[in-house]
């Protein structure tokens, strides 16, 4: 069974139809890439996901109803993400941003020897554990947001286009550390345009165009489709 | 000089006051985006709240610490319950609403308030309980420390501090940053945003609810639009340290009063009001962020 599976996904902003009926579904283990052109309704999957829109149709994580849970609490649940934009809280600084990340857990051990596990994983954070996350470069800021969605101790992490914006060593750093939590056993879905990185770090992958799931396979197989190869690696 | 100095003593005094009241204007603004006109009303309804508590239990002759204490109390708990209510009812329906029709309707629920307490109260003025003796504490050559002012000062500091420690220590203060920067990605942490956006009017209502009865101490006429000027000073406060900046509240709030004060004390008290819509011109026409505000200009 998978860790989660959607379902005839809807989302209608005002009359806008955002998602148009998506099905998709992650295994435990998978990194899957959700890729797509500016304006595909990639952030908005993961919104629905996390419940900071609202929607239609099925989403259920290890057997449980999201549709049911209310957004703050899906966290419990074991989702996190790292949401578009990075969503750092800017005046606060980065060890505060961190704490932000285990707001609802109460396993106050565990928590410390995942805040130590983050900042092993990103050096460059605790360097600058006091530092306010507003002045943190852009590559630091999508470190602590990561960082902090780890910090939710989830069971899928929901990553919304971590290399944006970034300069191409960062992003190659970025995408270390997805290779890297996968390898620990973290299941991770994987929201980019750029879909070379993204499909390249997947098991498998889907097209999102307008709302509307258009292909889907592993991304070895995607990487070589002459469709995928012409719209979004340019070649 | 001794002037100059009693006047800074009256004005920090009556600028602590604005502050306490601008504070709710900035955390709400901070909290939602939007100017909570009842704020004033709420205000109004804390004096009458510690007003009737005196009343029952025979206490509105005998002034003292424990008095002070009980009228704080229970002027901060009907603030309180009503600054929820207000939210809960008339705010929370609109939350994805424009923007105008949350505004219009904060100025529907001011209106309610105000009105309703005149049936209620009666629209002449009351005579608000003795809490401190109005004696003179400690005098300093021609300067005078009198214990009214010295109260307001120490109950206003221990408020700011409290309130101080609550944001930034504090789990519930912490959410209440998140949520004020950033409720999406708060809530998608784990923080209640309806939880957070209670308890923020619970702590700028307490905080109007002390500033009544302090105010209350120093004036003692209390009447059912007692909240019109001084809201709009404080709202004025808030604009001028930057609405929704905390620090910044605390600083325009005194900057306000000793202002009042020396506009009063060396020009003419015909400006005492006036004062306060020259300060809100000149701050809307050169800095409207605000003194600490952020340099952005926001839409309201
Ligand atoms: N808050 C919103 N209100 C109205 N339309 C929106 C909103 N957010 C996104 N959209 C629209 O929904 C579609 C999908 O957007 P989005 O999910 O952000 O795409 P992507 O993340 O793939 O770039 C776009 O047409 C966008 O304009
Ligand atoms: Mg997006």
């Amino acid at each position: 069974m998978s860790l989660l599976q959607v379902e005839n996904l809807n989302v209608y902003y005002g009359a806008i139809h955002a998602l148009k009926g998506i099905s998709f579904h992650i295994n435990e283990g998978e990194v899957v890439s959700l890729i797509g052109a500016n304006g595909a309704g990639k952030t908005t999957t993961l919104r629905a996901i996390s419940g900071l829109v609202d929607s239609t149709g099925g989403m259920i994580l290890r057997g449980e109803d999201l549709q049911k849970i209310p957004a703050h609490k899906r966290v419990l649940h074991g989702l996190a993400q790292s949401p578009e934009g990075r969503g750092v809280f800017p005046q606060m600084s980065v060890q505060e941003n961190l704490e932000m990340g285990a707001y609802s857990r109460k396993d106050k051990e565990q928590i410390k020897k995942d805040y130590d596990y983050c900042l092993t994983l990103f050096p460059r954070l605790k360097e600058r554990l006091w530092q306010m996350a507003g002045t943190l470069s852009g590559g630091e800021q999508q470190m602590l947001a990561i960082a902090r969605a780890l910090m939710c101790k989830p069971k899928i992490l929901l990553l919304d286009e971590p290399s944006l914006g970034l300069a191409p060593l960062i992003v190659a750093q970025i995408f270390d550390i997805i290779k890297t939590l996968n390898s620990q056993g973290m299941t991770i879905l994987l929201v980019e345009q750029n879909a070379r990185m993204a499909l390249k770090a997947a098991h498998r992958a889907y097209v999102l165009e307008t709302g509307t799931i258009t292909l889907e396979g592993k991304g070895s197989d995607l990487l070589n489709n002459d469709d995928v190869r012409r719209s979004y690696l340019g070649v | 000089m001794q002037d100059f100095l009693q006047h800074m003593i009256n004005g920090l005094s009556l600028g602590s006051i604005y502050a306490l009241i601008a504070l709710g204007y900035t955390m709400v603004y901070g909290i939602l985006q939007m100017i909570n006109f009842a704020h004033s009303d709420v205000y109004m309804i804390g004096a009458f709240a510690a007003f009737y508590t005196a009343r029952i239990l025979g206490i509105e002759n005998s002034p003292g610490f424990s008095t002070l204490i009980i009228l704080l109390i229970s002027s901060m708990v009907a603030c309180s319950l009503l600054g929820l209510a207000i939210e809960r009812f008339a705010y929370r329906p609109l939350r994805k609403a424009p923007k105008l029709n949350i505004l219009i309707t904060a100025i529907g629920v001011s209106l309610l308030l105000e009105y309703s307490s005149q049936i209620l109260f009666g629209a002449d003025p009351k005579v608000f309980p003795e809490i401190m003796q109005d004696s003179v504490l400690a005098e300093f050559g021609l300067v005078q420390l009198k214990i009214s002012d010295i109260t307001v000062l120490g109950v206003s500091v221990v408020a700011m501090l409290a309130l101080n420690y609550i944001i930034q220590k504090t789990k519930i203060g912490k959410a209440m940053r998140a949520v004020s920067v950033n409720a999406r990605v708060a809530s998608m942490l784990g923080v209640n945003v309806n939880t957070v956006i209670s308890m923020t009017f619970v702590v700028g209502s307490s905080l109007a609810g002390i500033g009544s009865v302090l105010v209350g101490m120093k004036y003692p006429k209390i009447d059912p639009l007692m909240g019109m000027m001084i809201g709009l000073k404080a709202f004025v406060a808030a604009v001028l340290g930057g609405i929704g900046n905390i620090m910044g509240a605390v600083l325009g709030g005194l900057l306000m009063g000793l202002s009042e004060e020396y506009v009063v004390a060396y020009f003419s008290s015909t400006y005492r009001d006036a004062l306060a819509f020259g300060i809100l011109i000149l701050v809307l026409i050169f800095r409207p962020s605000g003194l600490l505000g952020k340099s952005s200009v926001e839409k309201v």
